[in-house]
């Protein structure tokens, strides 16, 4: 028999993670601390974006947009990369809080998608005269939108957690394709949206004078999206307790009837 | 500031998007934290 506390250290901190209410403890030790974090550097993210930053010579103050829209489209494409991480972690290793996390991160990513979406929209009226245009970029980042919405359709239409885990699993490692395809649409296709600008070979092409309130956004909603992850994904825990426990009470009265 | 109104739209949806989130988690725990206490109650522990 191993003692708990040698497994604990055998497994490492990472793997004690793996129970759901050490998870949780943690989970609810650092969220007041992540939630103030991301708050400070969006405040100070959004004081550069309307009163720092100057307005670019091209765009003029519609640049603004982009404090917004670039860490959300960052975003999308994140929580999903973490989704397919996830349903790796589904299949191959059977870690418990996998595809608690993917179930998690889900509706967070859809939201910074959709989000992404509409502020894309909102810069490229007035920049290219349409509300949309069926270019790659955008083109796959609805794709993405709609991956989302399917994986969590999938969820709840089945209604046994272990065989929705495992189909969601599939689901998300085959739509991860289209991943590297956003990413790398605009060099791939002749879009009508921009190149890369940022993370390139040879550097950000970006004047820094709006390169630093970028990057202070997009710490700003990364730790957002961590807060916010590691509070529905004690959530999810908390609702697949009540689960097993109503199984269990269920069990118990119809034994009860029968004896 | 040119394009005022598309700037307040795009942050506007920010905020709604964010706040939505944020209350789902909130709200979504609070209620969770009741129901998990009234299963705990109901003796689904103890089994």
């Amino acid at each position: 028999m191993v003692h708990e506390g040698t497994a604990t250290v055998k497994r490492g901190w990472f793997g004690s993670l793996a129970n759901p209410t050490r998870f949780s403890a943690l989970a609810a030790r650092t969220i007041p601390w992540l939630g103030g974090l991301s708050a400070i550097l969006l405040a100070v993210a959004a004081y550069m974006a309307f009163f720092v930053a100057p307005p670019d010579y091209q765009q003029g103050d519609t640049v603004r947009i982009m404090f917004l829209h670039v860490p959300a489209a960052w975003l999308s494409m994140f929580a999903y990369t973490l989704i397919a991480g996830a349903a790796l972690g589904t299949l191959v290793w059977r870690h418990p809080l996998a595809d608690v996390a993917a179930r998690a991160a889900a509706p967070i990513g859809a939201s910074f998608t959709f989000l992404a979406l509409v502020t894309g929209s909102l810069w490229g009226k007035p920049m290219w005269g349409a509300w949309w245009v069926w270019d790659a970029r955008l083109t796959s980042v609805l794709i993405l939108f709609l991956i989302y919405l399917g994986l969590i359709a999938m969820w709840r239409a089945i209604e046994e957690p272990a065989r929705a885990a495992r189909l969601v699993a599939i689901l998300a490692l085959v739509g991860f394709v289209n991943v590297p395809i956003i990413k790398f649409s605009v060099d791939w296709w002749n879009t009508l949206h921009q190149p890369a600008s940022v993370f390139r070979m040879g550097g950000p092409t970006i004047d820094s004078s709006i390169l630093i309130p970028l990057l202070v956004s997009a710490a700003g909603f990364t730790v957002l999206f961590v807060t916010l992850l590691l509070g529905a994904m004690r959530n999810e825990i908390m609702r697949r307790r009540i689960r097993s426990l109503q199984i269990r009470q269920a069990g118990a009265t119809s034994s009860a009837r029968a004896s | 500031m040119n394009h005022l109104g598309f700037i307040v739209a795009a942050y506007a949806c920010g905020v709604i998007v964010v706040s939505g989130l944020v209350l789902w988690v909130a709200i979504e725990h609070r209620r969770l934290r009741k129901r998990l206490a009234e299963a705990e109650r109901m003796g689904g522990r103890g089994n």
